[in-house]
């Protein structure tokens, strides 16, 4: 993985730029100590590790003004980091950054129920949004699988998704308005309580921009009333290929499930031996989740069970009580943990139509095979959001390589058959240098135009999303 | 003058060509009034792929939305977000759907046109011809230039294609009539319909103008089972704003169409409010002004239409002069809420800026973009500042 060369005069410049900081934040909120400052050498795409030339912790949206504009006049290019979790290396350093952390920023601003929203500072973890409202009867719909971590301001940066979104949207479908600190220390204001912004759409633009545009400090998120009851059924399945036909059918029929996770074999006895979760055993399951009255949800399930007869299940399961409802979600949420238990693996993200799945679920098979790299599938299936996981050992020499080349030929295979990169989880420096696989130069052209204006120096997250040498006449031209 | 490509690289050779503005015209249907030679997206059209089971279209933006929503009527699927059209004037395209975020009742359920646009192909202002996104459910790949286009009234770039989702439609659906006594009580009875969980997929409120009180409109849809039970759950909920009642005509169509108000209006503004702060923004706009009003979005919406013989009555001089000096009260008000107004059409022409003015800061982001894609201010100037 190429990054930029650190600059040494900004490294030289490191007493002056700690001193500076210093005189704008609390003492402990300035991490420059080399011991210290290795607690943010990577976030959880770990296989990319470099160091901060320090780390700063603002707890109000003033104080974070004060550090851009510090970083924007030394010339310092900052690394905006929510809570560590992101799998593409969205909030790796490098050398000669500063990380922005985001982790103080934690309140609660303003709950609103008569407009049906939340304000929060963006620090605060996406489970402790929902904590929140719950005993209200609320509840913030987007519920990406680390969501007792991961801070709202990732979800921003990254446009999370979740596993309910096929119902209720990503965060862009949530996200009413955020306060934005720009790099040269500027605050705006984007959107608020109300459902539409009145111009440009610029809060779904910020939405996704991966950190690049500016800090986010504040989000205003929509809030929902809980449903009444929801309740997953599992349908095993004796071949992933099946199963992906059972989705397809599902969605066609009209029904429209909340949630509709896939996991393979591998996954299924990983996730079991984590989570004691309840899972048949077999080559394909299904966590189809419907919500409702009890009467609705018997309704709903028994259109979907009728579907799946029709492509004779091995196991047909349906969640009996609130516990082991709840055990089948942590099986399914535990599965990267699960996996990181046994292997070490790199996760991938790319979305395809959902006619697509049975194909391309056969070609990932048939990779392993030839990278010799075992590899399993957990995933959205609904939206044809998919995970597969490729296995490989870090401590054995070129394995990182070949599971590297391996998932570039997966992400390959999503734009080719009419998909993308990446549904939810972000380009960060992982899929950097693969957006020519799916964008032109001229639409790249297109989107580094956006930077320019929001942060003409290139300061802000800048060897992300953007393959380097397209964005070095950019990152060049700043200097 | 008018121009009329038919092929994406036609329109890309016109605009890289041309030096004077363009007034970009898809229907011509949702009141964008512009200067310049027209350019004309109708025969970018047709339907170029539908996958029912992957509930995607793609389209010519130029394809009119008659066309779509047969197409989709056939499978049994429809475009959630109810775009609002004009009544029966004109053939609204897809294109102008998206390029104005146009949306109706259903918003408050399942989010606005742009939440249903995947992605986009468009000419930016210098005849390059750029895609965003693409055709499936989740996309975060790169900077989200999709849903920075859906609203952007083709100042960014002319629409050559889109792609959006769509969903099937409902087996059934019911919408409850409430009488209430004034706006307020209104708001707050759609407010209570929608905090409640069954899954409320319209909530508006219709009035007669210059009376207080009016008609709120709640609707459910679903199984048949579902309905029925979600209608019973809420009969009590509303009971406590007036009386209750079902309605036995679908009202929704006629609201789609914007036939909303009960007198004859020279001009449409939308404005979006805090749903807690329209009942009372009405109230304080009815003490200089006459108009008549429509809430939508539980609240969340405001829909006001205005004549301009009466709206100032009688302090202006000229319709013209009434209806602008409402259009300022408008967005005067707005701004003090946190909220926006804009203009939607208007028959008799008025020189006032469309959209609220935004803070300095987001003006100058915005210009900024602007002078990135269309450096040669060529994309109809002026229709968003």
């Amino acid at each position: 993985m190429e990054m930029p060369t650190p600059d040494a005069r900004l490294i030289a410049k490191k007493p002056e730029l700690v001193a500076r900081l210093q005189s704008v934040l609390p003492a402990e909120a300035v991490i420059y100590d080399d011991a210290e400052t290795r607690a943010y050498e990577c976030d959880a795409l770990t296989a990319y590790r470099c160091p901060p030339l320090c780390a700063v912790l603002p707890a109000t949206t003033s104080e974070v003004a004060e550090v851009l504009k510090i970083c924007h006049e030394l010339g310092v290019p900052v690394v905006p980091r929510g809570s560590g979790t992101s799998l593409a290396g969205g909030a790796l350093p490098t050398a000669d950054c500063v990380i922005l952390g985001v982790a103080r920023l934690n309140a609660v601003l303003e709950t609103d129920y008569e407009n049906r929203y939340i304000r929060v500072q963006s620090g605060r973890t996406n489970l402790s949004v929902t904590g929140a409202v719950e005993a209200d009867g609320f509840f913030y719909a987007p519920d990406p699988s680390s969501q007792l971590a991961c801070a709202i301001a990732g979800n921003i940066a990254m446009n999370s998704g979740g596993a309910h979104c096929l119902k209720y949207g990503v965060t862009t479908n949530n996200l009413l308005g955020v306060t934005m600190v720009l790099m040269d220390g500027q605050i705006v204001e984007i959107g608020g309580g109300v459902l539409e912004t009145g111009g440009l759409d610029l809060l779904g633009l910020i939405c996704g921009s991966e950190g690049q545009l500016g800090v986010v400090t504040e989000a205003t998120l929509k809030i929902l009333p809980k449903p009444e009851g929801a309740r997953p059924v599992l349908l095993g399945f004796d071949s992933a290929e099946v199963a992906g036909a059972c989705v397809a059918d599902i969605i066609r029929a009209g029904v429209l499930p909340v949630a509709i996770e896939f996991m393979d074999a591998m996954l299924i006895e990983v996730c079991e031996d984590f989570a004691q979760a309840g899972y048949p055993k077999c080559e394909a399951l299904l966590i189809v989740e419907v919500e409702g009255s009890a009467a609705e949800i018997d309704y709903q399930l028994g259109l979907i069970k009728g579907i799946a007869a029709v492509h004779n299940p091995v196991a047909v399961q349906e969640a009996e009580t609130a516990d082991q409802a709840a055990r089948i979600w942590a099986g399914r949420k535990a599965a990267f943990s699960a996996i990181g238990r046994i292997s070490d693996y790199m996760c991938l993200d790319g979305t395809i139509p959902v006619s697509e799945l049975p194909y391309v679920l056969r070609r990932i098979g048939e990779m392993s095979a030839h990278y010799g790299l075992p590899v399993g599938n957990v995933f959205h299936a609904g939206d044809g959001n998919m995970h597969p996981l490729i296995c490989y050992d870090a401590n054995k020499p070129g394995d990182l390589e070949i599971c590297e080349e391996f998932g570039a030929e997966v992400l390959k295979l999503c734009v080719e058959v009419g998909g993308c990169l990446t549904g939810e989880h972000g380009v960060g420096v992982e899929k950097r240098d693969l957006m020519m696989h799916q964008y032109s130069a001229a639409d790249l052209e297109a989107q580094m135009a956006l930077k320019d204006v929001f942060d003409p120096a290139w300061l802000l997250n800048p060897a992300k999303v953007f393959p380097l040498a397209l964005s070095n006449a950019h990152r060049v031209a700043a200097e | 003058m008018q121009m009329t490509p038919t092929s994406e690289a036609e329109l890309a050779e016109i605009v890289r060509d041309a030096d004077n503005p363009l007034y970009i015209r898809g229907g011509g249907t949702r009141g964008i009034l512009g200067d310049g030679a027209v350019l004309n997206t109708t025969r970018l059209n047709g339907i170029t792929l539908y996958e029912p089971g992957a509930l995607t279209m793609v389209a010519g933006a130029g394809t009119p939305l008659a066309q779509i929503e047969a197409a989709l009527e056939t499978e049994g699927q429809m475009l959630a977000f109810e775009p609002f059209t004009f009544g029966a004037e004109g053939e609204p395209t897809i294109g102008g759907v998206f390029a104005t975020n146009a949306s109706g009742a259903r918003r408050v359920q399942v989010g606005a046109a742009r939440d249903f646009l995947l992605g986009v192909r468009f000419v930016d202002g210098m005849g390059n011809v750029i895609k965003n996104g693409g055709r499936v459910m989740k996309n975060v790949t790169g900077y989200d230039l999709v849903k920075l286009m859906a609203g952007a009234c083709g100042t960014l770039g002319v629409l050559s294609e889109v792609s959006f989702k769509v969903l099937p439609i409902p087996a059934a659906a019911i919408t409850l009539a409430v009488n209430v006594a004034n706006d307020g009580t209104g708001i707050r009875a759609l407010g209570a319909a929608m905090n409640t969980p069954f899954d409320v997929s319209g909530a508006a409120m219709v009035s007669h103008s210059g009376s207080a009180g009016g008609k709120c409109l709640i609707r459910v849809e679903g199984f048949q089972g579902s309905v029925r039970h979600r209608e019973d759950s809420l009969k009590p909920v509303l009971a406590e704003f007036g009386t209750v009642s079902e309605c036995q005509d679908d009202p929704w169509p006629r609201l789609r169409r914007l036939e909303v108000f009960d007198a004859k209006v020279d001009a449409t503004w939308r404005l979006a409010l805090r749903p807690g702060d329209a009942a009372a923004f009405v109230t304080e706009l009815a003490k200089t002004m006459t108009f008549s009003r429509y809430y939508d979005w539980a609240g969340g919406r405001l829909l006001i239409g205005a004549r301009g013989s009466n709206v100032t009555k009688g302090s202006a001089e000229t319709p013209e002069a009434g209806l602008i000096a409402f259009h300022h009260l408008l967005q005067k008000m707005a701004a003090k809420t946190g909220g926006h107004a804009a203009l939607l059409k208007s028959s008799l022409p008025l020189d006032v800026a469309r959209f609220q003015p935004e803070s300095a800061g987001i003006a100058a982001l915005s210009r900024g973009i602007r002078a990135k894609f269309d450096p040669k201010g060529i994309l109809n100037p002026g229709v968003m500042g």
